[in-house]
């Protein structure tokens, strides 16, 4: 695939990195030419300098054939507005922005940016994820479909210890996908699985329905 | 009409103290407070300390209610986001914006913004200043 990266900052830099390394095509464009000479002396010809949000540039690089459009530089704005020439001006199929604020997910998703990424939520899931006081993550967002995937232990003294998968009264559209016992090998509920203290679940819902889910695997 | 501007510096401080005098509700924001002295003292809007492509800022700058939102600031990008903030989650009814670059202006406005680009206007202007008017 032919990526092209706007940003040559860390993140892009390591992004290019492992892009290269899977093999794809990648091109970095970078403003400041002391950045973009730091990276060529090192890959070889990969980083050409200049303004990812100007047609003319993005012309130049052959945006028109890319497949996938990243934009990663520190600035919302800029994210927002290369992706957007990236789309409307060469029609790259899929665009992706990374978010300093994750506040702006819903606008860039309305303003035809395919993918946004922000490392804010990224973080606060993973120290959630080890706070043992955070008994929920959501591993997952599917917004197509409007769903969450999220994981939830079991805590020791539940009201649902005892009782059969299917006496639970789970919200609409709910499901337990995997049943990780703290001994033992995960499994596959059935109706008359019986959770166990300390059993972590893996668990769909729709989004909506998320704070109901969680409220009734975490009563105690 | 209640008129919303992005960018205090010398543009947006003077379409504010032009339309303030013609009797509109004015606001305008701006990320540094030290910009709001290029306001005259007669100015009677609110200036406001805030940034225009946070939504936060943008409601208390009472975005909700305003009839036209300008965008002014420095950055071609920034406007363009502000703007389509501006026209997209609020539904402003007009939303302004200036873009220096004239291709971008061009891209943005066949998007349906509604754009100026200095850039043309004034090469435009000097072009015939130069060559006089035909």
């Amino acid at each position: 695939m032919y990526i092209i990266i706007v940003g040559g900052g860390r993140l892009g830099y390591y992004l290019m990195k492992a892009l290269i390394e899977e093999g794809h095509e990648v091109l970095v464009l970078e403003k400041d030419a002391r950045v973009c000479k730091t990276i060529t002396d090192e890959l070889g010809s990969v980083c050409f300098r200049g303004d990812g949000c100007e047609a003319s540039t993005l012309a130049e690089v052959g945006t028109g054939r890319a497949d996938m459009f990243v934009a990663v530089t520190g600035d919302d704005e800029d994210n927002l507005v290369s992706c957007q020439v990236a789309k409307h001006k060469h029609n790259v199929p899929r665009t992706i922005a990374r978010l300093r604020n994750p506040k702006n997910a819903a606008l860039f998703k309305k303003l035809g940016v395919d993918v946004t990424v922000n490392s804010t939520d990224i973080i606060i899931e993973a120290i959630e994820h080890e706070v043992p006081t955070h008994p929920v993550t959501q591993l997952l967002s599917l917004d197509e479909k409007g769903l969450i995937i999220v994981d939830v232990k079991i805590p020791a003294r539940s009201t649902l210890v005892g009782k059969m998968v299917k006496d639970l009264p789970l919200p609409a559209e709910s499901k337990l996908a995997l049943i990780i016992p703290s001994k033992g090998s995960a499994h596959v509920p059935v109706a008359h699985t019986i959770l166990q203290p300390g059993d972590q679940i893996i668990a769909i819902t729709p989004s909506q329905h998320g704070d109901a889910l969680e409220k009734l695997l975490r009563s105690t | 009409m209640n008129i919303l501007i992005m960018g205090c510096g010398r543009v947006g401080a003077r379409l504010a103290a032009m339309l303030d005098e013609n009797g509109h509700k004015v606001t305008i924001l701006d990320t540094d407070t030290y910009s709001f002295r290029r306001l005259p003292a007669s100015f009677s809007g609110t200036a406001l300390f805030g940034n225009g492509i946070d939504e936060e800022s943008l409601i208390k700058a009472g975005i909700e209610t305003a009839d036209v939102f300008v965008a002014v600031t420095q950055g071609d990008n920034r406007n363009v986001m502000a703007c389509q903030i501006a026209k997209y989650i609020f539904n402003v009814p007009r939303a302004v914006c200036r873009i220096y670059d004239p291709l971008r202006e061009e891209m943005y406005s066949a998007l349906g913004l509604e754009t100026l680009s200095p850039t043309k206007i004034i090469g435009e202007l000097l072009k015939e200043q130069i060559e006089g008017k035909k």
